[in-house]
């Protein structure tokens, strides 16, 4: 056993909380009266940011070789136009306004 | 020189064949952009999946502002497991980070140890989750009881799936890694696939279960 191993999760726990900070965040604003809209925005703004955090540090996208992260970018942006297709069923569906139960 | 090159090939011995097939040269002189191919297609496949997630989040979210009348089930018991859901996912991908950082560094055991540890906080968050499915069933939203219904399970469902999926590849291949049958560099890959899971729920729990205390 190497010297190392003893305290492996430790490096990683200043993430591990800001990540939890986050999630308290997102949920002490659910409670404060905001629309819909704005909450939705607010909300995924803060999931981002945690979704960041745990890609470089948790993934460890940070660290890894440029090579990687280059190659992902293009993929990434493909995927993103790929996803350009739904746009159009949800403008139909805006004017539509769905039933909820 | 050749076992350092072997190393970064994934820490997987280079067998004879190997070396007949691409020659000694192709071994030692890496290439600066080279991926391992493993991780590599991990990517894609977590890019792949984000896709899938991605346009279900956009379609539940884009349904919950555009109507009104939209139903609110949870309460504050719902807020309070979905914040003990929240922490036992995290920190099941921090047990995670402790596996392979153990793996990396040829603690087997403690890899094992972080490994059983981050099954059974994936257990754990699964039945919580089932737990809660089964309150709202109890309350009659099914996944034919309307549009919230219909989207509350496929959105949870499919993350619930990729949670069990994911306990039982850990399962496996901490049992194979136990045997000496997989290397670190496998443990690594399963647990991106873990981070994704941990990542997609960060995105989940606004979008479905926060927004129902919104005005």
């Amino acid at each position: 056993m190497s010297a190392a191993s003893g305290n492996v999760i430790r490096k990683y726990l200043p993430v591990y909380f800001v990540l939890i900070a986050i999630f308290l965040v997102e949920v002490f604003l659910a409670f404060r009266n905001f629309s819909s809209g704005s909450l939705v925005v607010l909300l995924l703004l803060l999931a981002l940011g945690s979704a960041f955090l745990g890609l470089m540090y948790f993934m460890h996208l940070a660290e890894e070789r440029r090579g990687l992260f280059l190659t992902l970018i293009p993929v990434t942006i493909f995927v993103l136009l790929m996803m350009n297709m739904i746009w159009s069923d949800s403008v139909r569906l805006l004017h539509m306004h769905p039933p909820s139960q | 020189m050749n076992e350092a090159v072997v190393m970064k090939k994934g820490e997987q011995a280079v067998s004879d064949s190997e070396l007949a097939m691409h020659g000694h040269g192709a071994l030692i002189e890496e290439s600066p952009y080279a991926i391992p191919s493993r991780k590599f297609t991990m990517w894609l496949f977590i890019i792949s999946d984000a896709v899938t997630f991605g346009a279900f989040l956009f379609a539940y979210g884009y349904l919950r502002v555009a109507t009104p009348n939209w139903t609110r089930p949870f309460e504050s018991g719902s807020v309070i497991n979905v914040i003990l859901m929240t922490i036992v996912l995290i920190t099941s991908s921090l047990t995670m980070l402790g596996a392979v950082d153990s793996s990396k560094a040829e603690d087997k055991p403690k890899a094992m140890r972080f490994l059983y540890s981050t099954m059974a906080l994936g257990a754990l968050f699964a039945l919580l989750h089932i737990r809660e499915w089964f309150e709202l069933l109890h309350r009659g939203i099914t996944l034919s009881s309307g549009l919230f219904g219909q989207t509350f399970f496929t959105i949870t469902g499919l993350h619930l799936l990729h949670v069990i999926s994911g306990v039982i590849a850990i399962f496996i291949v901490a049992s194979k890694y136990s045997a000496g049958r997989l290397t670190p560099s496998h443990v690594e890959t399963t647990g991106l696939y873990w981070h994704f899971v941990d990542l997609v729920w960060m995105f989940v729990v606004p979008l479905v279960y926060l927004t129902n205390f919104a005005r």
